[in-house]
């Protein structure tokens, strides 16, 4: 039971598309509970991954069965977590109820095929996350775009054919090369002795500085696209902007995390070298993020977009934090990545009920909201406040961990910079805030508004928790990351260019540096 | 007078071909006696053949043939291409009923002449010896002329057939000058022969004929094998040919010529390998560029899938320039892939179509997907698979021919490959946005889905998604079957 239990979880939701295949599909009420069932039972499925989870660095849960073998290559169905992914796939599962139960009422229309999308979409998330073979990771990566494409494409906004189009392709065009570098990984293993495409063997890869660039480069990029870093963030305000609200919720809360967990698991420990090398590069690109983001955000007269730009400069500070490379920063890295998913995911849902409510997003219709809408005005302010990052709440530990973390490292000037975008997260957050909740209630169409129901508020209630938990008491969650967090510190900063002179005695000359040659073809 | 020595027959090296043959005479004389409208029961009859046929290539596997004098060679590689062609066939079979019908040409002769291209296919596949490649290769270009213009009421499907010929004349003429060169400066025909000669004889590689009769043959497999620059048939005949037809050809003839190609570079021409895999480079590049960015702009669905085949040829090439075994194994089991998605995405074609060739733009599947969600999903399945994208075949299929090709040290090809490949997702998203993301205008209520199709269709949705979720099985079989 132990064994399978990642197995069971990963999978369950397609044992939930097999049952909505056969429902009626016009008999919405069934639909929409079976999916939230699904997800419910999943959720609790997965949490006997927190209790039964050892401290320690090592992987957990793991199942590894041969699944393909032919010719030179070998790939396992080899699955696991550690605690890196632990949180995260407890993020996945814990946030997959919410997305169902939040559009409940504003998804009419192609229920069964939305449910079954979000149903496939959670499938590939948790399979990227827990995957601990290469190849197997790769399937899941791409498995998540398509579900994900058509939550955008069907059921989005005005924009949404552009918007989907865009962010296929832009993640598709970053993945590609990213499968490109691991082919050409896995050929070097082979050179190495080994024969399976386990990250675990692949760490151990001795890899020469030429390769490590051009493979850092096609890995970063392709994690850069999904996180999103600076130039190539632009798909990413589009495609929240038009998703429905389920859509937004998990692409803010999971799909972006898988980039920045690419980095921590992938990028960074088997390229030290080339991570070393690109730490100013990224830092710098992280730091423009959140500044730049920031100040896009303070101009944003649709509150969704807001929300949006607010997530790039977010994600920025997580992966300042990483590349940090300390315990500090790299735990307030994750941390954050927790805690984004938290708040971001809820002010998406909060965006969602007044969209609901008014079918516009636009700052300038509302106003004053506060006094028509009490209990919605408390929650979406401990939520703007725990955006911005106010002690007390989850935001606040994870972004001062990744200061600390960042100025203790070698990234102290970025981190200086980066502090400005506390501050300017704060003017752009209040300034929302202010100007839809509070002063006059002078536009007729909101003088109206029906507060929260039952069920938005039963949406709320736990990332309302987890806020405050995490704000209070976060030593659990990085207790449990810790040990896995010192052991990618350790990976990434073994430099693997003694590793390549150790080697190349043994294989001649051409053995480990034949890919710069190769590159110039 | 001297009496002409027999050379040794071994029919169990061509079994395949002989069953399709002869069932391709028999139903010809039964053709006289159905009457038009049950014309449904020669393509019964033909499958059976193929059924047949595809029984002799699983009892010959593992067990080399070699016949006639060594001009004829059934190995695994030849079998595992003669399993591609009799799918092609088979599938092109099962949605061509409902396709004749509709546009009022169900002739009877369309079944011979398919079988008959199909064993012209395998025949070009086990062929050793250049003189067999050429029989096959003509044997089966005949009955493809004939079935691109068979709908002689239809303008266009003459044309189709007219320019297929012309083109296929032409290039034709290149492959044959290309061999009679190679046996000029060889003195041989037979592709193990040719090998020989050449290592025997350094002073070959200072005599251009064999260098130029090299080149004439690649500019003649090109043609058949629809690489650019030598594509420009492919679009107007693709077009114009009756749909089920133009499944057949996108797929076939293409396998076909891939065998005859790798087995006539790899076998006979292994001491040019510097000079060819150099050439193939460019040609493989040319191919996925000019075919890719030419798809992004067609309305036409037809003619989109054409471009896209162009596109696929090119992928396979990179396969063929790695030249090593993954490589190999990589075209053959993207060859398989390829026949059930690109035969499966036509099957759907031909049931959207209406009659006259009209409904194959690619806006004619507005609101596709909630209309007919099965097929919708079908044809989902079938343009991911083509775009590459896990799980499905096609992606396995590309991973192979990109690792071949990284593994033999071509990694901007690859490079090249894959960014190729993430720009043609634009184009079969294309059709997925008309299908899902955009409101249905009409109520397709003129499809009906015969037993054929939907049998093509389960075939086709199994040959994708099950190879593509546990790829082992077939990809031993194409790894025992690379001629390395």
């Amino acid at each position: 039971m132990n064994d399978s239990i990642v197995t069971i979880m990963t999978f369950l939701p397609l044992l939930g598309v097999l049952v909505l295949l056969f429902l009626p599909k016009n008999s919405h009420g069934l639909l929409r509970t079976v999916a939230l069932g699904v997800t419910i039972l999943n959720f609790l499925v997965s949490l006997p991954l927190i209790t039964g989870f050892v401290t320690n660095a090592e992987f957990q849960f793991v199942q590894n069965v041969p699944w393909i073998e032919a010719g030179p290559f070998k790939m396992n169905y080899h699955v696991g977590i550690d605690g890196i992914s632990l949180w995260l796939v407890i993020l996945t599962t814990f946030i997959m109820p919410i997305a169902v139960l939040s559009t409940w009422t504003a998804v009419e229309e192609k229920v069964k095929e939305y449910m079954i999308c979000l149903l496939l979409l959670e499938v590939g998330m948790l399979g990227a996350f827990v995957s601990l073979d290469m190849f197997l990771f790769y399937i899941f990566w791409e498995l998540m775009l398509i579900p994900m494409y058509f939550i955008i494409g069907i059921w989005g906004g005005k924009q949404k054919i552009y918007a989907a189009i865009k962010f296929f392709i832009y993640t598709m065009a970053g993945s590609v090369l990213m499968l490109v570098a691991l082919i050409a990984l896995y050929f070097m293993g082979m050179k190495a002795g080994f024969t399976d495409f386990s990250i675990v063997n692949f760490y151990k890869i001795p890899i020469d500085p030429v390769a490590q660039t051009w493979m850092f480069l096609a890995f970063a990029f392709a994690f850069a696209i999904k996180v999103p870093l600076f130039p190539v963030h632009t798909w990413l305000p589009l495609a929240h902007t038009e998703a429905p609200t389920a859509g937004s919720v998990i692409l803010a809360a999971i799909l972006l995390k898988m980039g920045t967990y690419g980095y921590v698991r992938f990028a960074m420990p088997l390229f030290p070298d080339a991570a070393e090398k690109f730490t100013p590069l990224v830092a710098t690109l992280a730091v423009i993020g959140i500044i730049y983001a920031a100040l896009v955000a303070m101009v944003q007269e649709d509150v969704k977009k807001l929300v949006a730009y607010s997530s790039v400069a977010h994600l920025g500070f997580v992966m300042l934090g990483i590349f940090a490379l300390n315990q500090q920063g790299v735990a307030g890295g994750m941390l954050q990545m927790l805690n984004h998913g938290i708040s971001t995911g809820a002010l998406f849902l909060i965006v969602g009920f007044i969209y609901e409510r008014r079918h516009t997003r636009l700052i300038v219709d509302f106003g004053g909201l506060s006094k028509q809408m009490p209990i919605f005005a408390t929650i979406f302010m401990i939520v703007t406040l725990s955006s911005i990052g106010l002690p007390g709440t989850n935001g606040f530990v994870g972004e001062f961990l990744v200061l600390i973390g960042a100025y203790e490292s070698s990234l102290r000037w970025y981190a200086i910079i980066a502090t400005s975008g506390v501050i300017l997260s704060a003017v752009y957050m209040l300034w929302m805030f202010q100007r839809v909740m509070f002063g006059e209630l002078s536009n007729p169409k909101n003088q109206k508004l029906a507060d929260l129901n039952a069920r938005e508020i039963v949406i709320m209630v736990p990332l309302l928790i987890m806020i405050f938990v995490m704000g209070v008491y976060p030593t659990p969650f990085l207790d449990k990351m810790s040990p896995a967090i010192d052991r990618v510190i350790l990976l990434s900063k073994t430099k693997k260019v003694a590793m390549v002179d150790a080697v190349a005695p043994v294989g001649a000359q051409n053995a480990p540096v034949v890919l710069p040659e190769v590159l110039n073809k | 007078m001297e009496t002409i020595a027999m050379p040794a027959i071994n029919f169990a090296a061509i079994m395949p071909e002989t069953v399709l043959s002869i069932f391709a005479m028999v139903l010809l004389l039964v053709n006289v006696f159905v009457p038009s409208e049950q014309k449904a029961y020669l393509g019964y009859l033909s499958l059976i053949g193929m059924l047949v046929s595809f029984y002799f290539v699983v009892v010959g596997w593992g067990n080399p043939q070699e016949g006639f004098n060594g001009s004829v060679l059934q190995d695994n590689f030849s079998l595992f291409f003669k399993g591609i062609v009799l799918v092609s066939g088979a599938l092109s079979i099962l949605i061509s009923d409902q396709y004749m019908k509709r546009e009022g040409c169900n002739w009877g002769e369309l079944y011979p002449l398919l079988l008959l291209a199909t064993a012209g296919m395998m025949l070009m596949a086990s062929g050793t010896d250049l003189m067999t490649i050429f029989l096959g290769l003509e044997v089966l270009s005949v009955s493809l002329y004939v079935l691109a213009g068979f709908n002689r009421n239809d303008i266009r499907s003459n044309e189709a057939g007219l320019k297929y010929f012309l083109l296929g004349a032409f290039s034709t003429g290149f492959l044959l000058y290309g061999m009679a060169l190679t046996y000029g400066a060889t003195g041989t025909t037979k592709i193990p022969l040719i090998a020989s000669y050449i290592a025997q004889n350094a002073s070959v590689f200072s005599n251009p004929m064999l260098l130029v009769g090299m080149l004439l043959m690649g500019v003649g497999f090109s043609f058949k094998i629809a690489a650019a620059p030598f594509h420009m048939w492919t679009p107007d005949v693709y077009e114009g040919a009756p749909t089920p037809m133009t499944a057949f050809m996108s797929v076939g003839p293409k396998a076909a010529g891939f065998a005859a190609f790798v087995r006539v570079f790899v076998i006979a021409l292994p001491a040019f390998r510097a000079d060819w895999s150099d050439l193939l480079w460019v040609l493989a590049v040319l191919t996925m560029t000019v075919g890719n960015i030419t798809a992004l702009y067609q309305n036409n669905i037809k003619r989109m899938l054409a471009y896209s085949s162009i596109a696929h040829a090119g992928y396979v090439l990179v396969g063929f320039t790695a030249g090593n075994s993954v490589g190999t194994a990589g075209i053959m089991f993207y060859m398989l892939s390829y026949a059930f998605m690109n035969i499966g995405a036509f099957a759907i074609i031909v049931l959207v179509g209406k009659k006259g060739e009209a409904n194959n733009n690619v806006s004619d599947y507005t609101g596709f997907g909630f209309k007919h969600p099965i097929l919708a999903v079908c044809m989902a399945i079938f343009l991911f698979s083509l775009a590459g994208i896990p799980p499905a075949a096609g992606f396995i299929g590309k991973f192979y021919l990109f690792s071949g090709a990284i593994q033999a040290g071509y990694i901007w090809l690859a490079i090249i490959g894959v960014l190729n490949s993430a720009a043609s997702v634009y184009y079969y998203l294309r059709v997925m946005v008309y299908m899902y993301m955009k409101e249905p205008e009409e109520e397709f209520d003129w499809l009906q889905v015969t037993p054929g199709i939907a049998l093509c269709l389960v075939i086709a949705v199994a040959g994708v998604l099950v190879p593509g979720i546990i790829p082992s099985f077939i990809l031993e079989l194409a790894q025992k079957a690379v001629l390395l």
